[in-house]
């Protein structure tokens, strides 16, 4: 068996795919909360509880309609995103003149009551959702073992990833709304429906979320808690960061989940860890974040 | 970070009434062990100060730390492990928690300074975070279980805490001690600083005020005390457990101080005896607390921002202003 640093390379590339999936996550996550921050200016607490939102939504799908994992994948991002485009209008609207802690403290009472539901109706033991037929089984690469579910979880963020950034950077929309995140009354003064565009952008990062959330759901147990112990993880990827660009928040969501997938290899404990040292090191070196622009 | 505060008004006719106020309060707690049950007022009074404590920062330095159950939580572990382990006297083992959540505050503040606002909440969150993991591996906290079966002990040596009207007039003493400190603090000239930071930190920058040491000042006094009341709570219930350290109770005490009123004396003390009430209740009606507490947060937030208390002085000064 082939040995790296006296680790066997079946196991580093295990862990590392592990990382690689985490990662995914991560950047899927991190994404939506820049995408809401950088428009709304609101840490979006509750998004964890979205990405909980969307897998419980796959989930619920299955087993009381019987619709299957593939019209999931566009059903719960959707209904996720409305629920988000409700939230928005309902009470995040009402914040905006704020200062930007009441949306985070706002948001935070969402995701406890959010959890609370689900924790009420389905307990916190993780209920199983079956990997479509489709993606079913795995690849033998020659040097590792691929299951097929944890490929497309890879591919999938990286099409969402690179398309929520095409969206932003390269339309015209994309360029009202990088627009309304420098100067929200000259965007206006120039006809463009600001609060319309804010609505839409904070129904967009919900429905981020709950895309993650379904895609999620064959990988880890659909569980109420799912989300709250990541969405910590996201706040110190943001921060690592720096919540300046989009594409600085995709990078760092993949980065730091191969750095926690190389850590379970070489020193176990630490794998919880290792993401929050890290910030604290950015946080001495660079505090504004690796792709920050504000101090 | 103006608007999360509240002004503080110079109402000087209600002064007096003020003082009989607080004065018939304390009377109140001398007298209600005889009335109530005096384990559910103690937990009340542990979390009246470790909110006061968090308003220290919240309400007069205007930081929102996402992080305070490390300190809450930490002491209590450090008081438990010192008092059943190492046979500490309990208030030994008090003033252990106290400086070991002084200096778990200095570590968390030293980084979180560092950003601001929305930033520093994220920090506090994600190290507290941390703080919990720790807790869960490492060996003295006992992970799951906790350390329990923790000795009340002998106060000073002559003084059995193990009698319930004992325990409970320590807990009142100590909590109205720290009370009173953070009522100190408030009201001195570093106090004034701190606000003034709290109401254009660029200002009190150029006047030359070194803003970053007084905000980590700030970070490790209100991290002490919320220590002081987490240690007299590892006493109270003879157990420190992980509850204490994860995000849902630096949540609660975020709530607590938001329900009762950010920067003002009072409102973290109502806050937490009514949420402490709620949970009571709540614990017998099968109905989810996380759901009560979620709400309560929403409502507060959309509704009224400054809480119970800073909606009556408002009542109060408005109706002063047009009479």
């Amino acid at each position: 068996m082939t040995m790296i640093f006296g680790i066997p390379v079946q196991a580093l590339l295990g862990q590392l795919l592990v990382g690689l999936i985490n990662g995914s996550f991560y950047a899927m996550l991190s994404l939506g909360l820049a995408v809401i921050f950088g428009l709304l200016r609101v840490i979006n607490f509750a998004h964890g509880a979205q990405y909980m939102l969307g897998a419980f939504v796959g989930y619920l799908l299955l087993t009381h309609l019987g619709i299957g994992y593939w019209p999931a994948l566009v059903l719960a991002p959707l209904i996720v995103g409305l629920f988000g485009v409700v939230v928005e209008r309902l009470a995040l609207s009402r914040l905006y003149d704020t200062d930007p802690l009441y949306g985070l403290l706002f948001t935070f009472g969402l995701a406890l009551v959010l959890e609370g539901i689900f924790r009420y109706y389905y307990g916190v033991s993780g209920n199983p959702y079956a990997v479509p037929p489709l993606l079913a089984g795995g690849t033998n690469l020659g040097f590792m073992f691929l299951p097929n579910y944890r490929g497309w979880v890879v591919v999938a963020s990286l099409i969402v990833c690179f398309g929520t950034w095409a969206l932003i950077e390269k339309t015209r929309l994309g360029s009202y709304l990088r627009a309304a995140t420098e100067n929200p009354r000259l965007v206006q003064a120039f006809g463009v429906n600001v609060p319309l565009l804010l609505t839409l952008t904070y129904g967009l990062g919900s429905a981020l979320a709950g895309l993650a959330g379904i895609l999620a759901a064959p990988v880890y147990q659909v569980s109420p808690l799912m989300g709250s112990d990541l969405i910590i993880v996201v706040f110190a990827v943001v921060v690592i960061g720096g919540m300046g660009s989009i594409l600085g928040a995709i990078v760092t969501g993949y980065m730091l989940g191969l750095a926690e997938g190389l850590t379970k290899v070489f020193y176990p404990e630490a794998s919880n860890l290792v993401v929050f040292v890290i910030m604290a090191i950015v946080l001495l070196v660079r505090p504004a974040g690796l792709f920050g622009r504000d101090a | 970070m103006a608007d999360l505060s509240l002004r503080e008004t110079s109402a000087k006719p209600s002064a007096r009434l003020e003082w009989a106020l607080v004065g018939l309060g304390i009377l109140a707690l001398l007298a209600a062990p005889f009335f109530v049950y005096p384990i559910f007022l103690m937990k009340m009074l542990c979390f009246a100060l470790f909110a006061c404590a968090f308003n220290l920062l919240l309400g007069y330095t205007g930081l929102l730390s996402f992080g305070h159950a490390t300190f809450f939580g930490g002491a209590a572990y450090f008081t438990a492990h010192a008092v059943k382990v190492w046979g500490w006297p309990p208030e030994a083992g008090v003033l252990l928690g106290m400086a070991g959540a002084a200096l778990l505050g200095l570590v968390m503040g030293f980084f979180a300074i560092r950003r601001q606002g929305i930033y520093f909440a994220m920090i506090t969150l994600a190290l507290s975070q941390m703080f919990f993991f720790f807790c869960v591996q490492a060996p003295f906290t006992q992970g799951e279980d906790g350390i329990q079966g923790v000795p009340r002990g002998m106060l000073f040596g002559i003084l059995d805490l193990n009698a319930p009207m004992n325990m409970y007039y320590f807990v009142l003493v100590a909590v109205l001690v720290g009370v009173f400190a953070i009522w100190r603090i408030v009201n001195s000239p570093f106090g004034m600083i701190l606000r003034s930071i709290r109401e254009n930190e660029s200002r009190a920058i150029s006047l030359g005020y070194s803003v970053a040491s007084y905000k980590l000042g700030a970070f490790v006094m209100s991290a002490a005390l919320a220590g002081l009341a987490g240690s007299l709570k590892a006493i109270v219930f003879q157990f420190a457990t992980l509850t204490d350290v994860t995000w849902q109770m630096s949540g609660e005490v975020i709530l607590m101080t938001l329900l009762g009123g950010i920067g003002t004396m009072v409102g973290p003390i109502i806050g937490a005896s009514l949420v402490v009430g709620l949970e009571n209740t709540l614990a017998t009606s099968g109905f989810p607390v996380t759901i009560a507490t979620g709400l309560i947060f929403m409502v507060c937030v959309l509704v009224f921002r400054r809480g119970i208390v800073g909606e009556v002085y408002a009542r109060v000064i408005g109706r002063a202003g047009t009479g």
